[in-house]
């Protein structure tokens, strides 16, 4: 079964601007799902009439085969939302935000407590139960939402940006839960704009701009497209200029950094056999930019160059 | 878990969630307002109301107490309802109650029920504040409760109703200060509008509270400017005109959605 249909979704906003030229989607049970796009592509857009925060224009969208506008209340109360901006009550205590969220799906005071301290304790939240959200630090503001959105343990999870502006470590470790929730049968959407959150935790992709969808496909598929890559060889000696090797494009940056261009038919053992040759050892290897990232650029330029033409 | 069982819980959690605010805060919720009618009472009904004597076959003290007791409910009732709905839009948590499976009536009666416990505790702390200085005489109590509770629903409508259309803190103040206060104190809370010229007597029928504290005062009292069945029709008439209203600028997301 699907957990998330969305066909020919249309959204123009009062102002005239269109912000979905009718997307379509299709989201599979049980997947972890990025959904990307630069600023202002219509990913919150989309987002938000999934969870009826805004109204759609036109389309339709149904959850879990649930319609959301002909069975709205059985859609909403399989999804979860972790929104890009705060919107929680500031002066409230934290237990009770989770408790009052868990009331709206119609769980009861005692059951709802029991429900808050799980949520909050698996997201090491526990010891803060009893201060007001404003207190917390930004970090914990994000794991409250997150803990909120879980509290009625919805089968479908929406993250739209969730380690905004959050530091390497709670990034990671948040990560890590997601992977977890995601692994006892929660379906996750993820919008991001850290790609290299996207590459290691989604197996599906779809990337919007300007309102269209202009690539949906599994992760390890697009991954496949990408043609060259590009590389940061840190060397053993410095060199004053850059080596010349056939079928390669090698460029100095630094006394002892070489990048370098690979074309995807091109092996890397060819390419160290060619450097050892000359006498250059490499001590250490890493990508000049995420994989994902360069095709992301690529898309997103190739979408805005057909967006001007027509 | 069935539909009804569900709209039950979120309903108890909204009212739940609305009396916690007000009580938490009680010394700007409930201790303002007996201040403040315990100054009327001393310096209307005992310094100044004294001089003035009787009105309509009572002392001026008993006058004004149902006058009082009904302005603390429609200010209180409003006063809740604006502040916390439009606290949920400007902070967004509205979101909370969008996204879950609630519907609107059941936000629309979560928040009412909120401003009605707000103007029922402060309207039974101001009648006890009453007892000190007068002797309350209640000439029919379901009359009394009945425009207790009604005027304190209609005014969490007009609130609700309030707090969708405003944009900034200095939205929801404009109508209590240019509208409902001098609604209420021309709605003959310290006069009987028979004190008024023959013209002033007829504009002071277009007042809607005029009807509420008559209707209240006949209630404790038993003397009313107005006839009371026309009063209590206008006042149903009134919530359920602004309940239909309130419901649908829900439905069409005003204020609350793109």
């Amino acid at each position: 079964m699907s957990a998330l249909v969305i066909e020919n979704l249309h959204k123009t906003y009062r102002n005239g601007f269109e912000a979905l030229k009718g997307i379509s989607l299709n989201v599979a049970e049980g997947d972890f799902f990025a959904l990307l796009g630069p600023n202002g592509a219509g990913k919150s857009t989309a987002i938000s009439i999934i969870a009826s925060l805004t109204n759609k224009t036109a389309g339709q969208v149904s959850i879990y085969g649930k319609d959301l506008d002909r069975q709205k209340n059985e859609a909403k109360s399989m999804i979860g939302l972790v929104p890009q901006e705060f919107n929680f009550n500031m002066w409230e205590p934290v237990v009770e935000i989770l408790v009052n969220q868990a009331g709206y799906y119609g769980i009861p005071r005692n059951a709802a407590f029991q429900r808050a301290e799980e949520s909050l304790r698996q997201l090491d939240l526990w010891d803060k139960r009893h201060t007001q959200a404003r207190w917390l630090s930004g970090g914990m503001k994000r794991r409250l939402m997150i803990a909120r959105a879980l509290v009625h343990r919805p089968k479908l999870l929406i993250l739209d940006e969730p380690t905004a502006g959050v530091d390497i470590e709670i990034r990671r470790a948040m990560w890590q839960f997601m992977k977890q929730i995601n692994s006892q049968g929660t379906t996750i959407i993820l919008t991001t704009h850290y790609l290299e959150e996207a590459e290691s935790l989604c197996r599906n992709i779809a990337i919007i701009d300007h309102g269209r969808i202009v690539e949906q496909t599994s992760m390890s598929h697009l991954l496949s497209q990408l043609n060259t890559e590009h590389f940061v060889l840190d060397i053993s000696k410095p060199l004053t200029m850059a080596p010349e090797l056939p079928g390669y494009n090698l460029q100095l940056v630094g006394d002892k950094t070489v990048e370098v261009t690979v074309q995807r038919e091109q092996s890397m053992n060819s390419l160290f056999e060619s450097l050892t040759q000359q006498g250059i050892a490499v001590m250490s290897m890493r990508n000049k930019q995420n994989r994902l990232e360069q095709l992301f650029i690529d898309l997103v330029a190739q979408s805005k160059s057909e967006e001007q033409s027509s | 878990m069935s539909s009804g069982h569900v709209k039950r819980i979120a309903y108890q959690t909204i009212v739940t969630k609305e009396v916690l605010r007000f009580a938490r805060i009680w010394v700007q919720t409930i201790l303002p307002p007996a201040i403040t009618t315990t100054l009327y009472f001393i310096i209307f009904g005992k310094l100044i109301g004294e001089r003035i004597g009787m009105m309509e076959g009572y002392r001026y003290i008993e006058f004004i107490v149902p006058g009082l007791i009904l302005m603390s409910v429609i200010q209180n009732s409003y006063a809740n309802v604006v502040s916390s709905f439009f606290s949920t839009k400007l902070q967004h948590y509205i979101e909370e109650l969008l996204i879950a499976p609630v519907p609107n009536w059941i936000v629309l009666a979560g928040y009412v029920t909120g401003g009605m416990a707000r103007g029922l505790i402060v309207g039974t702390v101001v009648t006890g504040i009453s007892l000190f200085f007068t002797d309350l005489t209640i000439n029919s109590y379901s009359l009394t409760l009945l425009v207790f509770v009604l005027t304190s629903i209609l005014f969490s409508l007009a609130g609700f109703i309030n707090a969708v259309y405003a944009k900034s803190f200095d939205d929801i103040a404009i109508v209590p200060t240019f509208v409902l206060t001098p609604l209420t104190y021309l709605g003959g809370v310290f006069y009987s509008i028979q004190l008024l010229p023959e013209f002033w007597q007829q504009v002071s029928l277009a007042n809607p509270v005029l009807y509420m504290i008559n209707t209240f005062r006949y209630g404790l009292l038993g003397v009313s400017d107005i006839d009371v069945r026309i009063a209590l029709v206008i006042i149903v008439a009134f919530i359920v005109v602004l309940t239909w209203y309130s419901l649908r600028l829900l439905s069409r997301g005003v204020g609350i959605k793109e």
